[in-house]
């Protein structure tokens, strides 16, 4: 009964929908407004600094045009890894999530190669508030991405084993969040100048 | 069911299992309680502290001394942040929530008991950390609780480098709590629900917890956000609200309040839950218009994401906004005002009896009216100007804030405490203590209603430097407030003792000691691990008191007929 007990309430579904993954769109929407929080302040400051369309043309939209791209293709091998996963191939499952995490490497890499650059150049977090918002939401994004990478390589070492299947899902809806993130992000701060 | 314990117990080994590393939602709704109760304990002991400054300016304090202007706003501000953060949250919906949410809606447990566990962990952790910012070089953080920038965010302004981001990042970590706990507890609901328990069957207290748990979860996103920004502000030099830097102040107010005033019905609904299950019990009657209480309770919770402005009458904000907040601020009187009109109209024609719960119910619905009729002239741009950041407005919100914190909670104590414990309270000791609080609150905050208008402003460390603040007439009432604090505060030692020594020697309750319907008394007293012997089927809505025609007057969920 003790360390393997399992309550009854872990295994109820009075909605039909599994309680993993109402759990996790219960998480969503409240990382939702974290994010609007923030991006709502960023615009409110955008109207009324003009000059920021100055500071925002120092973004590296090349660098980021390659990273949504990067994030995009991830995604589809979440949604692979969710097919696999629905078909029960556990293994072929955690290859598609390593390929994923192998995604949000590449985009750390561009990112902290952008970051380097952009402080080498003055950029820094306190030249400008345009600076300090563009690290913090990059920053904040960034540290969702890596916490993705984390559960991820978790989640697949599970797959592999055929375990825990339904998680393959969970994660995938966490890292299209992810990326939807982002494609707010990519817009804000590299293209609208 | 005697066999079920004795084999949990058993099984469940040490202590530190069973005690502190435990996932059971009781064990974890009790430590979320006694966190809950040592804070106030703490939260109270400051209120003395700094009243007895105002009392008497510059004499040392009773067993603390002479108290420093910045510690008498480190005080202030933490008495703040304890009482709503660390006492009303966790006591209210953490430690209710946890108890009673599977208990009420027929399950185990929570869906996510390892999830639940973490989340008072970081909870704990949240409460060591501002305990600790107080001892830090510099002092703990005196920048009030609501901690508007630029004065919070440079340690050059406001003189405790380390007290002031420690002071957020507990702050932060009690919101990565709470959203923890509130997802389990949305989820819980939705999906682990006894057989037959519709949406309308639902006690009103958990569904108050689970509105005010989405209310929390859609509210503090920005202020999570703004603490992240004004950390920076802090400890990295960016100057997100600094005006000198490109930055504006009135953001943070802009994200704190757009969560700070959801907040207030983030604790309230609950609140409003439990008077709900308690004057139903002790009127034995139906709650009167249960879907119209759950609808106005929505609507409040919609309503409350668009009076936060009202905070900013004074800030500076365009007078065509200010209209358009005074008037959603006045329109969420609304719904408020009739759920007191509906537990009214469920006391009208009772048969009423008058237990400790009861009375405490009752003065909560008394005491938060005045909180809410004074309310209005807040709400309102043109008096608020005057009376803004007055002394009129700390006792506007602490006629609502401590009707919700502390009746509310006494209420839900004394209530519940049987089920939680398996032994009652003694009832004559509650009454004393029923009568030794709410008394003492009522000359406390009176008479700060009228130094408000007397033009006494909140945070002044002493009034002596401001001769027109200090005639005897204002003095004298500073006076009446402390003193009736300090009584208030000496009987709340009857309450502690009542509730340590029932814990170890009242009376041993019965499963249902105020025959009433809902599922958590078809539990043993208090429940086993597991919590229900048989899991039970629902049959009915959760206020069948006095139903024609049947011998009792109660008609519990889970009997088919």
């Amino acid at each position: 009964m003790s360390a393997a007990h399992v309550p009854l309430a872990t295994t109820r579904s009075a909605t039909g929908i599994p309680t993993g993954r109402l759990a996790v769109w219960w998480v969503l929407a409240s990382e939702i407004v974290i994010f609007g929080g923030l991006l709502a302040a960023y615009v409110m400051f955008r109207l009324h600094h003009p000059h920021w369309h100055a500071e925002a043309s120092h973004t590296n939209t090349w660098a980021g045009g390659f990273n949504t791209v990067v994030l995009l293709t991830s995604s589809l091998f979440a949604v692979l890894a969710h097919q696999a996963a629905l078909r029960g191939d556990g293994p072929r499952a955690a290859r598609l999530l390593y390929a994923t995490i192998g995604g949000a490497a590449i985009f750390l890499l561009v990112k902290a190669f952008e970051w380097s650059t952009e402080i080498s150049h003055g950029f820094t977090l306190f030249r400008d508030t345009f600076w300090s918002f563009y690290y913090t939401a990059t920053g904040l994004h960034g540290v969702h991405v890596v916490v993705g990478m984390i559960l991820m390589t978790l989640i697949a070492a599970d797959a592999r084993r055929d375990r825990n299947l339904h998680r393959v899902e969970l994660i995938g809806t966490y890292w299209h969040f992810v990326d939807a993130v982002w494609i707010f992000l990519f817009p804000l701060f590299y293209i609208a100048r | 069911m005697s066999h079920d314990t004795a084999a949990h117990a058993a099984a469940h080994g040490s202590v530190w299992r069973r005690w502190v590393f435990s996932t059971d939602h009781k064990v974890i709704g009790c430590q979320y309680l006694f966190t809950g109760m040592a804070m106030a304990v703490i939260g109270g002991l400051m209120s003395y502290v700094f009243r007895m400054q105002l009392a008497w300016p510059d004499a040392p304090v009773p067993g603390y001394g002479v108290v420093s202007p910045g510690e008498y706003n480190a005080l202030v501000t933490n008495h703040g942040s304890i009482m709503i953060f660390w006492v009303a949250m966790p006591v209210l919906i953490a430690a209710l929530g946890n108890f009673l949410i599977p208990l009420m809606i027929g399950c185990d447990d929570m869906v996510f008991p390892r999830l639940n566990r973490l989340s008072y962990q970081i909870f704990l952790l949240s409460a060591l950390v501002l305990l600790g910012s107080l001892a830090v070089p510099g002092g703990g953080f005196g920048g009030a609780w609501t901690s508007y920038p630029p004065l919070s965010a440079k340690g050059a302004y406001n003189l405790t480098p380390y007290g002031a981001p420690l002071w957020l990042v507990a702050v932060a970590l009690e919101f990565v709590a709470f959203l923890l706990g509130g997802i389990n507890f949305v989820t819980t609901v939705m999906n682990a629900r006894a057989p037959g328990m519709k949406a309308s069957y639902i006690p009103m207290v958990v569904w108050m917890i689970i509105i005010a748990s989405i209310l929390f979860m859609a509210s503090v996103g920005p202020l999570v956000a703004g603490a992240v920004m004004l950390l920076f502000d802090q400890i990295l030099g960016t100057r997100f609200f600094d005006p000198a830097g490109g930055g504006d102040p009135l953001l943070w107010q802009h994200l704190f309040w757009f969560f700070g005033h959801p907040e207030v019905y983030v604790v309230l609904l609950p609140a409003m839950g439990i008077v709900a299950e308690i004057i139903t019990v002790f009127s034995r009657k139906k709650l009167f218009a249960y879907n119209t209480v759950l609808l106005t309770a929505a609507g409040t919770g919609v309503l409350s994401f668009l009076v936060w402005a009202h905070h900013q009458f004074v800030a500076g904000i365009d007078p065509r906004m200010a209209h358009l907040f005074t008037v959603t601020t006045l329109l969420i009187s609304i719904p408020i005002a009739e759920m007191t009109f509906v537990f009214i109209a469920t006391l009208y024609g009772g048969s009423i009896t008058f237990p400790t719960p009861m009375l405490f119910a009752l003065a909560f619905i008394a005491e938060f009216l005045i909180g809410g009729v004074t309310g209005i002239f807040l709400g309102s741009s043109g008096t608020d100007i005057y009376l803004h950041d007055t002394y009129f407005v700390l006792a506007h919100f602490h006629y609502t804030f401590f009707p919700i914190a502390i009746i509310a909670t006494f209420a839900a104590l004394y209530f519940w405490f049987p089920k939680m414990f398996g032994r009652m309270m003694n009832d004559t000791l509650g009454k004393i203590h029923f009568w030794g609080t709410v008394i003492p609150f009522n000359f406390i905050f009176i008479p700060l209603f009228i130094t408000g208008m007397g033009g006494d402003h909140r945070r002044i460390y002493s009034y002596e430097n401001f001769p027109m603040q200090m005639t005897p007439f204002l003095q004298e009432l500073r006076i009446v407030a402390t003193v009736s604090l300090v009584i208030l505060l000496l009987f709340q030692v009857v309450f502690l003792f009542n509730f340590f020594w029932s814990l170890f020697r009242g009376p041993k309750a019965p499963a249902n000691p105020w025959r009433a319907n809902t599922l958590e008394w078809t539990a043993p007293s208090p429940p086993p691990h597991g919590n229900f012997a048989t899991m039970p089927s629902v049959y009915r809505g959760p206020y069948e008191y006095s139903v024609p025609g049947r011998a009792d007057d109660y008609w519990p969920q889970h009997v088919a007929n």
